[in-house]
């Protein structure tokens, strides 16, 4: 088989599209075109990864969490307290150390809470959170507590790229590079047989049950994985901000995550993509136009998408796109 | 520090976690709406008490009767208006939708009123400390006690006595078989959302002498309603009663003990409730 | 010949009118990191009032240069959007100062990028002690938590009289801090702290009542409180009043946080005999504390009072307007920084210096007492002291020593 054709047979099996090419690009224009913004270019760019992360679980494995910020954290405290107790700066193996520790914690409290279901397994989700952030702000000497842990400086990327702290040129680029990453691995996952038995969770429990399929044991395993990719996440914001604090932990971060995902559309791979990017560029606009008064105008669109779109804005594309295409 | 004196202060937290989720709980277990902005309707009470005392004088006991009634009617109107098109949609959709309410109850509020935290004068003969006999206590502690208690009478009398009640508690239990039965359930929904609403906005009232009343109260205190409503179970007017009281009460020995735990002790103490009981203190098992 | 004079003179004239044009025409662009919405909305507000109030009350202490003030929301304590707004204001907008900074966390994140762009920075509230260690651009005058902290450990032993001490603090770096400080100064001058209790966090007004109820067990002379100003603050007070705890001989102490002159009226007379020790409040009897306080309620509503928040954004404007002057319009960082230092005022708060070798605000500090006057709380002085410097760098107290 020729290079060409096994590429086509890769694309075909994968369905890649080649539409799919257009948000990479656009990031990257992105990059030269606002050089100004790419603070909050890598911003959204961290919050895609982080959504992407709970796409996973809630999209694919229908777990529903108020909790997942529990991983972003536990990534982000890995990188920033290695680098400022252990000296161990350098950025990408900081990465590799982060998705450990989140996976680890991920694995562990999926083993404990997924037991439940329904309210009881939102209440679970939201209570380790709370836990770890109470840990994180009972152990200060480590952690610096609410004032966060200000200073962190890391080793250039791969020793070349320097962390660029006024215009964040290299922190922008790098955290579109390990959204990347992470993107073809949750890609790849999702339509691998794993990904596609956690459909079939999704859909239908008692089903997959009836199956002899090991339900708990997959969705832990998911469950750990969307930690681990969370925690990188996390890790990235920490080495491009060069600074952590307790937010990283709370219910302000994961709720907010949850209706980035929400608002673009779960289980659809792109809604990260769309929703943090919508979510986040609205916020953005609306506070420096209105300081006081930007809620309101979020707040009213949160409304109009859940009464009028079923699945967030691309679940919305979706249903105009089948009814123009006739029915 | 003696036991009295702890019962009685975890009592009266307790109590305010109660008025104020009890609403919740019902509207959740009922309706099975996830409405995340039950306590914008509890901040709206807090600012109609303040406001009505302030600007018209109103005496305490009945700006909380005006703020019942006045947010009770303003749930009838959205629930009639934007929360029954959701009745169908998932969750998720229900979360995103009363999120953003909530979102734009903090910016009215904000934009109408300031952002400054009220504060609600309390009438003279509750601030101060009230004699038992055993043991002198905060009148305002005591009062609360009372006024939960009382609700939580007039709640049972209400679900268990009258046939309102009753169908509520059937369409609880088994939705289509209560409706197969000839129940109003739609009628039913309006009229259990308004008694939520209306009832948390006697909390906010009530309560903001401890939980404070500012416009970041509805998404502040989300959590703790949603921890109490979970482990006294979905749509149990006692088991919110006993979880707001095991879990107020046990927070307070905890703090004068253990200062230094935080609120590490009522997230624990939550978690292993709801890993042994998923259901809640007294829901049904699924 | 004549010509070529005629014309050397035009040029002369003509370069002059350019240069003095293009200063005319110079706008600074000062830009405001403050809490618009949120948590800290309320703080924001006054910061922003004062700032308002000093133009209102100073239309020339520009002249001839334009300021502009561009205002972001930095929306909560997180750090990070405090952080992409400042990154924002330095990068697209070109500010030449940066001002605001409600929460520590804000402050501390923004610290690096104020050096990276040579941005001097002002503090307007941000308490955290080694804040103004992060930059050499920055500079505070607003207050750090051991300037209150340590007087008022001073006072107690040596004007109030106590020998023994319980504090009670909020659980987060402030909270410490206070707690810290008063120790330091109540110690050095003969007490001794018998029992210090963390009060949860400052997140959610707990209830105080068990942190109060395990004070009153100890039975010290004074019970130190620092929380939050706001409305944790009503919430002690209340608490300390519904246990009786006055009955009990027990004094209620603390920095002026607890205080807050925006929350005075709503303590209601469980506040009366409460001793603070501050910076500021807005019964200080001096002539430019009774222009703010007039020039205030005039234009937001009798009811509307400064507090010391508010005289911090009224200083902070007045450091802006002097390194204004000072560099003719041209706010370079050496300039700017060099004329920060050693900046003195006559503040509403009284005489106010910034410490060339800190960067950090020497101010009084006044110990009051809660009494009532015409049916209203009124702060009473009952001391001040002068010149107080932030004594955790002047000790090099843990993380200030760097």
């Amino acid at each position: 088989m020729s290079l060409h054709e096994a590429a086509r047979e890769y694309a075909t099996r994968h369905r890649v599209r080649a539409w799919e090419a257009l948000p990479w690009l656009a990031g990257l224009a992105a990059f030269f075109l606002f050089p100004n913004y790419l603070a909050f270019g890598t911003q959204v760019l961290v919050t895609i990864l982080f959504a992407l992360s709970l796409d996973l679980v809630l999209g694919y494995a229908g777990i529903v969490t108020l909790g997942h910020a529990a991983f972003f954290g536990a990534g982000a405290y890995t990188a920033a307290m290695l680098a400022a107790h252990a000296g161990w700066n350098e950025p990408l193996s900081g990465l590799a150390a982060a998705a450990l520790v989140a996976g680890a914690v991920g694995f562990a409290s999926g083993w404990v809470v997924l037991r439940a279901q329904g309210l009881a397994l939102l209440m679970l989700t939201l209570c380790t959170m709370a836990l770890l952030e109470q840990a994180a702000n009972m152990g200060a000497a480590w952690t610096g507590g609410f004032d966060g842990m200000p200073g962190l400086a890391f080793r250039p990327i791969a020793g070349l790229f320097e962390f660029d702290v006024l215009y964040f040129r290299s922190q922008y680029l790098y955290a579109l590079a390990v959204l990347f990453a992470g993107f073809v691995a949750v890609r790849l996952l999702v339509y691998s047989p794993f990904g596609r038995s956690l459909t079939g969770i999704r859909e239908n429990v008692l089903r997959m049950h009836a199956l002899g399929a090991p339900v708990r044991a997959r969705q832990v395993r998911v469950y750990a994985f969307s930690a681990a990719l969370a925690g990188v996440a996390g890790a990235v914001f920490v080495q491009a901000n060069g600074y952590v604090n307790l937010a990283v932990l709370g219910l302000e971060r994961a709720a907010g995550v949850l209706i980035i995902l929400i608002l673009g559309g779960y289980g659809r791979l792109y809604g990260a993509f769309v929703g943090a990017l919508v979510y986040m560029l609205l916020e953005h606009s609306l506070s420096k136009a209105y300081p006081t008064a930007w809620q309101l105008g979020l707040g009213l669109t949160l409304m109009l998408v859940a009464l009028y779109a079923r699945n967030g804005i691309l679940g919305l594309a979706a249903a105009l796109r089948s009814r123009w295409s006739g029915r | 520090m003696d036991l009295a004196s702890i019962l009685l202060g975890g009592l009266a937290s307790g109590m305010v976690l109660f008025v104020v989720s009890v609403g919740l709980s019902v509207t959740m277990g009922l309706m099975g709406f996830v409405n995340l902005a039950h306590g914008g309707f509890a901040m709206l009470g807090g600012y109609a008490v303040a406001l009505a005392m302030r600007h018209w004088g109103m005496p305490f006991f009945a700006a909380l009767a005006l703020a019942f009634a006045a947010v009770a009617a303003l749930g009838v109107l959205l629930e009639r208006t934007l929360y029954a098109r959701l009745y169908r949609a998932s969750e998720l959709d229900q979360v995103l939708f009363t999120i953003g309410l909530a979102l734009v109850m903090i910016a009215g509020v904000t934009l109408a009123v300031g952002p400054e935290s009220q504060s609600i004068a309390l009438p003279a003969w509750l601030r101060g400390q009230t004699d038992l006999g055993f043991l002198r206590y905060r009148s305002y502690s005591l009062a609360l006690i009372a006024a939960g208690a009382l609700l939580m009478l007039a709640l049972w009398l209400g679900f268990e006595r009258t046939r309102a009640g009753a169908q509520i508690r059937a369409a609880v239990d088994n939705r289509r078989m209560a409706e197969s039965l000839g129940v109003d359930v739609r009628r039913l929904f309006t009229l259990v959302f308004a008694l939520g609403s209306g009832l948390a906005a006697v909390g906010g009232g009530l309560g903001a002498e401890i939980l404070g009343l500012d416009p970041q109260y509805p998404l502040r205190y989300l959590a703790y309603f949603l921890i109490v409503v979970a482990v006294g179970g979905l749509g149990r007017v006692s088991g919110v009663f006993a979880a707001a009281l095991v879990i107020g009460v046990l927070d307070f020995v905890l703090k004068v003990e253990f200062p230094k735990g935080g609120a590490i002790f009522i997230y624990a103490l939550a978690m292993i409730i709801l890993l042994a009981r998923p259901q809640g203190l007294a829901g049904k098992r699924a | 010949m004549a010509r070529s004079r005629n014309w050397t003179r035009w040029l002369a004239a003509a370069t002059l009118a350019a240069c003095t044009g293009g200063a005319l025409a110079q706008t600074v662009k000062v830009g405001v990191v403050l809490p618009y919405t949120g948590v800290g909305a309320e703080f924001g507000q006054q910061v922003d009032r004062g700032m308002q109030i000093y133009m209102k009350l100073n239309p020339g202490a520009f002249a001839p240069y334009k300021v502009e003030l561009i205002k972001r929301d930095s929306k909560n304590p997180g750090g990070a959007a405090a952080k992409t707004a400042v990154q924002e204001l330095l990068a697209q907008d070109k500010v030449d100062l940066l001002a605001g900074f409600i929460y520590s966390p804000n402050a501390i994140a923004s610290a690096p990028l104020a050096t990276a762009a040579r941005t001097p920075m002002i503090v307007m509230n941000a308490g955290t002690a080694w804040i103004t260690n992060l930059s050499p651009m920055i500079a505070r005058v607003a207050f750090s938590m051991w300037h209150s902290g340590y007087a008022m450990g001073q006072a107690a032993a040596n004007i109030v009289k106590a020998k023994t001490a319980v504090v009670g603090y909020s659980d987060f770096p402030p909270g410490k801090d206070s707690l810290h400080a008063f120790k330091a100064g109540f110690e050095s001058a003969g007490g001794k702290v018998i029992d210090e209790i963390p009060m949860g966090g400052p997140g959610q007004v707990p209830d105080f009542t068990p942190f109060f109820q395990r004070a009153k067990d100890k039975k010290p002379d004074v019970f130190f409180v620092f929380v939050p100003a706001g409305d944790h603050a009503v919430a002690v007070v209340k608490t300390y009043a519904a246990l009786g705890m006055r009955d009990a001989g027990i004094k209620l102490i603390g920095p002026g946080d607890i205080t807050q002159d925006i929350k005075l009226q709503a303590m209601g007379d469980a506040a009366l005999g409460l001793i603070t020790m501050h910076h500021y409040n807005a019964d200080l009897d001096n002539p430019a504390n009774h222009r703010l306080v007039a020039a205030w309620k005039k234009e937001y509503g009798a009811d509307a009072v400064p507090d010391f928040m508010g005289v911090q954004g009224f200083d902070g404007m007045a450091a802006i307007a002097h390194v204004v002057q000072a560099t003719r319009g041209r706010v370079d960082a050496e300039a700017a920084v060099k004329a920060l230092k050693g900046w003195k005022y006559d503040s509403p708060r009284g005489p106010i210096m910034i410490d060339p070798a800190t960067r950090d605000i020497v101010m009084n500090e006044y110990l009051s007492e809660l009494v009532k006057k015409d049916g209203r709380l009124v702060q009473k002085n009952l001391g001040v002291i002068e010149h107080v410097k932030d004594m955790c760098k002047e000790l090099k107290e843990g993380k200030c020593a760097q």
